[in-house]
């Protein structure tokens, strides 16, 4: 029963809310994303987590991704994504492993790939 | 051979088109459903199937197909329906909805895409200008052979049947989620306008009238049940 967080871990990089981002945006740590972003965002090996002032339209690649606000575009996720109860995502989803909260809303397909755990 | 296109009966027209998100912790009815428990045989033994859930965003139905391997894809019509730019006229100068700008914008597949569709309740509480457009695409995007489930209610539901979203929980069983409205207008921005209890049923077809309304279709099976929904199994 462990409420969701909105709000970002200390230590975590941050695009705050009036934070506007047009282009590619890459790197290799966590990142909580609570401004706008249009294009893509690349952060493999590494988890994004869209705010609940979030809004995002681009296609991410990551490995974990925890929606609370606005995504379009479609996520591909190594390992998990997450859609808490505020989130609207418009776009295909490709993961391992998918929870989504009552109230979360989805355009889009789920598509779970399974690797076999040796 | 009287047309029955525009005799889709307008019992309980409805007024309003609200922004609208299922709510949370309402209450949830579970319903056998005999048309699921047959269409559920196609996708417990066959895999990798392609499925489209028309109804609200379901985790339930979602976790139900990923678990057995097959492809899901959600698309909220009803949702998508009260998009504030879809109200338009027709030559006539009535209020309808442009299907044209709505079809732009939603089920944009490729053709015969997918293996079953779940319509649910969709066309009992679709906009009178949507459902035909709707239904038409919708035998688009079903491969030869595929199927779609939808119910109807009967006369005898009343107007103020509540438009619920549904969550498969078993092979042949439903659970009913009553589906209430948000004051927050989450994916257009804007303040929804008239606000009332949910979706209000738009008519109700009769046998004929389902019967035309799939008459693309290669064949059209009927099952009755006891809570005053016709439930409909057609097969492209």
């Amino acid at each position: 029963m462990s409420a969701p967080s909105s709000a970002p871990a200390s230590g975590l990089a941050q695009i705050g809310k009036s934070v506007f981002i047009k282009g590619e945006l890459s790197g290799s740590e966590d990142l909580y994303l609570d401004g706008q972003v249009e294009g893509s965002i690349a952060l493999k090996g590494n988890s994004l987590t869209v705010g609940p002032n979030g809004q995002v339209k681009a296609s991410v690649e990551a490995k974990g991704v925890v929606v609370q606000g606005k995504l379009e575009g479609n996520v591909q996720a190594s390992d998990r994504v997450e859609l808490r109860k505020s989130a609207v995502v418009t776009g295909d989803i490709s993961t391992q492993r998918i929870s989504i909260e009552e109230g979360a809303y989805l355009k889009g397909k789920v598509d779970i790939h399974r690797t076999d755990i040796k | 051979m009287s047309s029955v296109s525009q005799t889709f009966m307008k019992f309980f027209r409805g007024s309003s088109v609200p922004e609208t998100i299922p709510a949370q912790g309402s209450q949830k009815l579970t319903r056998r459903s005999s048309g699921l428990g047959e269409l559920a045989r196609s996708w417990e033994t066959a895999e990798g199937l392609c499925v489209l859930d028309l109804g609200s965003t379901s985790p339930t139905n979602i976790r139900h197909f990923t678990e057995r391997g097959h492809r899901i894809y959600s698309e909220d019509l009803l949702t998508a329906s009260t998009d504030p730019e879809l109200p338009t006229t027709d030559e006539q100068g009535n209020a309808v909805l442009d299907s044209r700008k709505f079809l732009a914008d939603n089920l944009v597949y490729p053709a015969a895409h997918f293996d079953v569709v779940l319509c649910w309740n969709l066309p009992d509480y679709l906009d009178e200008s949507l459902v035909k457009p709707v239904v038409g695409r919708l035998w688009s995007v079903l491969k030869p052979g595929g199927m779609l489930l939808a119910f109807f209610h009967t006369r005898d539901a009343g107007p103020d049947s509540p438009c619920h979203r549904f969550h498969i929980v078993g092979p042949d069983t439903l659970e009913m989620q009553k589906i209430e409205l948000r004051r927050d207008a989450r994916r257009s921005g804007t303040a929804p306008s008239t606000i009332a209890d949910g979706f209000q049923l738009q008519r109700v077809f009769n046998n004929r009238h389902i019967e035309n309304l799939f008459r693309d279709f290669a064949s059209i099976k009927f099952f009755l049940a006891r809570d005053n929904i016709r439930e409909v199994l057609v097969v492209r």
